[in-house]
């Protein structure tokens, strides 16, 4: 079966398109090549949902996947990074969930407020557009996912840059 | 400061090496400010504010405006080029997790096929 799957042809990626929508959300769409009944178990599986969700270029892996799909019902997925000692862990609850075309949960591991990710599947012609959109609790909550996903983070980034330029001052200093 | 001007990126580096023009850029990631505005949350004359606001702005990491008497402060394009740089790497994000999405879409498709012949048999 492995072995067939490589020998066919790899078919045409379908794009993957970002975008910062206001101050509060972003949004992400993409097509894939197949009903939305397949699509949304995918993402409704624990056992399947595990399977793509952390992609090994990340350097993450996956320890623990609970998910409860059903409104009201929770979920908790536990990772590692390689670059940090301690596992990190992402709950929420699911709030809205309507077979094939729609699924709403929200994201609260951040004091900051609660984060609303929506996810919505709409098939034609065999193939489901997929848009997966996020609703910050404020533009401040945004900015600060955005400055902490900087690479390394932006206080990090400013750390190294100050001791590069100690470096630079003690080695053209007088 | 005139030994910076010869690179952008130098001018970024000069305009972030103190803790205050730092302080000033989170400020203007929350709101926009003006200059009399910033001098007071940072308790500084508005000659010390307009000196740092002047080093950011010509690091392209703040912009200003004149409406009236009153010059407003707010993040520049380099700032701008960031968030552009952070929202690649989160469609990079997305794009590997789809793309093993696929993978698992078209098996999950055969499963089906192969499912449903059994179920005619």
């Amino acid at each position: 079966m492995d072995a067939k799957r490589e020998s066919e042809p790899t078919p045409m990626k379908n794009p993957t398109a970002t975008q910062r929508k206001t101050d509060r959300e972003l949004v992400v769409t993409r097509t894939f090549n197949g009903p939305a009944r397949i699509v949304f178990e995918a993402w409704t599986k624990p056992e399947i949902f595990k399977r793509w969700w952390v992609p090994k270029s990340t350097g993450m892996s996956l320890l623990t996947c609970e998910m409860d799909v059903r409104v009201g019902g929770t979920y908790r997925l536990v990772f590692r990074h390689d670059a940090f000692p301690e596992p990190m862990a992402f709950f929420g609850r699911y709030i809205e969930v309507t077979p094939h075309s729609r699924l709403v949960w929200t994201n609260e591991e951040d004091e900051g407020g609660e984060q609303v990710t929506t996810v919505t599947f709409e098939e034609k012609g065999g193939k489901t557009l997929l848009v997966v959109h996020d609703l910050y609790p404020s533009k401040e909550a945004l900015d600060a996912a955005i400055a902490s996903g900087s690479t390394g983070g932006f206080s990090e980034q400013f750390e190294q840059l100050d001791e590069l330029l100690v470096t630079l001052g003690a080695s053209v200093g007088p | 400061m005139v030994q910076y001007s010869e690179s952008g990126l130098d001018a970024s580096f000069a305009a972030l090496s103190d803790a205050t023009r730092r302080a000033v850029l989170e400020q203007l990631g929350r709101a926009d400010a003006s200059i009399t505005e910033l001098a007071g949350k940072f308790h500084m004359t508005l000659t010390g504010m307009k000196k740092h606001v002047g080093v950011l702005e010509q690091a392209g990491l703040v912009m200003t405006e004149k409406v009236g008497r009153v010059r407003t402060c707010k993040l520049g394009p380099r700032r701008l080029q960031e968030e552009t740089a952070w929202l690649e790497r989160y469609r990079q994000l997305w794009e590997a997790r789809f793309d093993e999405l696929d993978t698992v879409v078209e098996e999950l498709k055969r499963k089906e096929k192969v499912d449903g012949r059994k179920k005619r048999e």
